[in-house]
């Protein structure tokens, strides 16, 4: 048994244990699991890929005179500014202005709200344009001018939902191509998509939420961040293996983090062909080893990891809840699955490449003892299932 | 008779020459095999041929000799699609949409995807479904 503080002395010392999630079984298999839960400090798991509920506020500080912003574009790209005065929040699904989206099936979607995300994690000079009505105290009603990072008083992203624990395979029934926001799927099972991290993934080391709770913190794309509330449509309540592994998308974790330290290199514009934009983001989340169970759960293998495969040409649209099986993710990283009888090509969207990079960095990061962990003021809940979206003909049905 | 090979060449043609019939010669004079990749090349503007070229050392020595008799400029790589390694995230999603195996990934235990130039088509398949704008096609 340890405790957040002995391990947090041990970092902070320069002498804490750290193994990423990729490393940890084979080096409990050697020691066994009772030494290597005395010896293991802290376990780092990571993920990248599309995180499309993603977005930040940005404050540009006032101008001279003042403006109350009504209505704003950064790269042509609309804002939210249905807040005070100066800030705004960029979500990053929006589309460019004038993007022909899918009016030219399918669309390009070359730049959007990710994008511009990535440009100003970057350091690049963007262009604000913005409106107002004007007011005796804001008196400004329209402004037009360019910015960096630097320029802007705060720029923190929040996330409302990221880190799904387990993702759908996709895969297409009809006998006509899809484009989806898994990548372009081809007609009669031609080919499939997934999405996660597997073994290395956050949440798949720890299923219950025992150590990932509102107010741990974790690696935001390089900068310190925190899980500041569940995901939206976290679903502890699900189905699960024997020990505990979801085999459905499941938990959620809403995260936040100061993009002025972000690196650009994990804050990615994402462009879906026929779909649309999104945000290509980086995560690393550190594991505290508390006792002998958090261990074993981060001993999770692509074998133990399940992943539904559900047809996004008709049961994911129209909700028939059917999932046709399930594979493994030892299946998924082999390139190739087999569904009801048939061997499908299949390719990820995430990118584990990427998370293992993550998962090394933020490990560093913890043995230097750059980076401390803090235990979750409140848990994310466990029993909750998620609720559908009713159509209702009146307001007293 | 000495042993064939094969090159992949891409030529580009400035306006100025996009009208003569290099492959026709090619074939004809110096006897080479020809196997168009792609090509864009269009009467009044600047042209592109990304082709295979099968033949005896000399034949296809002669053949470069004689392109070089034009203003057209041979890109001895003949790759017409570029892999920007810094764009890449090495997702994989490309990887079942490449027809030849060109990107592909061989550690699983890194999982990074690999860029074989040589046995690329030019199909063009991953520029469409590159999510990162990674793969772009010179012309």
């Amino acid at each position: 048994m340890k405790t957040y503080e002995q391990i947090n002395d041990r970092i902070e010392s320069g002498k804490a244990v750290v193994l990423t999630a990729d490393e940890i079984m084979d080096y409990v298999d050697r020691q066994g699991i009772e030494k290597a839960a005395e010896e293991v400090d802290v376990v780092t798991t990571a993920t990248f890929g599309p995180m499309c509920s993603s977005g930040c506020f940005l404050n540009f500080g006032h101008s001279k005179p003042k403006i109350r912003i009504s209505e704003a574009w950064i790269e042509d790209v609309l804002v939210y500014s249905g807040i005070a005065a100066v800030d705004v929040y960029l979500g990053a699904t929006q589309l460019r202005h004038n993007d022909p989206a899918n009016m030219d099936y399918p669309g390009e979607f070359r730049y959007g709200g990710g994008h511009v995300m990535e440009d100003l994690v970057a350091g690049k000079t963007l262009q604000l344009f913005a409106l107002s009505y004007g007011t005796d105290d804001y008196p400004l009603r329209e402004i037009r001018t360019y910015f960096t990072i630097d320029d802007l008083n705060q720029a923190i992203m929040v996330n409302p939902r990221n880190c799904y624990q387990n993702y759908n395979v996709a895969i297409n029934d009809s006998d006509t191509t899809i484009y989806t926001y898994m990548g372009c799927l081809e007609p009669n099972r031609r080919n499939a998509s997934y999405c996660s991290a597997g073994q290395l993934s956050p949440l798949l080391n720890d299923p219950f939420y025992e150590t990932i709770g509102i107010g741990s913190r974790v690696w935001l794309a390089g900068a310190g961040g925190h899980v500041y509330a569940e995901g939206t449509q976290h679903t502890g309540d699900c189905d699960r293996t024997s020990d505990g592994v979801p085999r459905e998308s499941a938990g959620t974790l809403a995260l936040t983090g100061d993009m002025k330290q972000m690196r650009p290199d994990f804050v990615r514009g994402v462009s879906l062909r026929g779909y649309g934009v999104s945000l290509g983001l980086g995560v690393g989340i550190p594991i505290p080893i508390l006792n002998q169970d958090v261990l074993r759960r981060t001993c999770v293998r692509d074998r133990d990891i399940f992943a539904p495969v559900v047809d996004y040409s008709h049961d994911y649209p129209e909700k028939t809840g059917r999932t046709i099986c399930h594979v493994s993710y030892v299946q998924l990283r082999r390139g190739e699955i087999e569904v009801e009888g048939k061997k499908v090509v299949v390719g990820s969207i995430s990118s584990y490449f990427k998370a293992l990079e993550i998962a090394h960095l933020l490990a560093d990061e913890i043995r230097r003892g750059d980076f401390c962990l803090s235990k979750p003021f409140a848990y994310l809940p466990r029993n909750r299932a998620s609720r559908p979206l009713v159509v209702r003909n009146s307001s007293h049905e | 008779m000495s042993k064939t090979e094969t090159k992949k060449w891409m030529l580009f043609f400035p306006r100025c020459e996009c009208e003569q019939p290099i492959v026709y010669h090619l074939v004809k004079d110096h006897n080479l095999v020809v196997n168009v990749y792609r090509a864009k090349v269009t009467p009044n503007e600047e042209g592109y041929l990304v082709l295979d070229v099968t033949g005896t050392e000399e034949d296809i020595a002669s053949g470069m000799e004689f392109v070089k008799t034009f203003r057209v400029t041979i890109n001895e790589t003949g790759i017409g699609v570029m892999r920007d390694e810094k764009r890449c995230t090495h997702c994989g999603i490309c990887v079942p949409h490449c027809p030849t195996g060109a990107l592909s990934i061989k550690d699983n235990k890194t999982r990074r995807v690999e860029f074989n130039g040589e046995a690329c088509i030019e199909c063009l398949e991953c520029i469409l479904v590159c999510p990162y704008a990674a793969c772009a096609s010179a012309f």
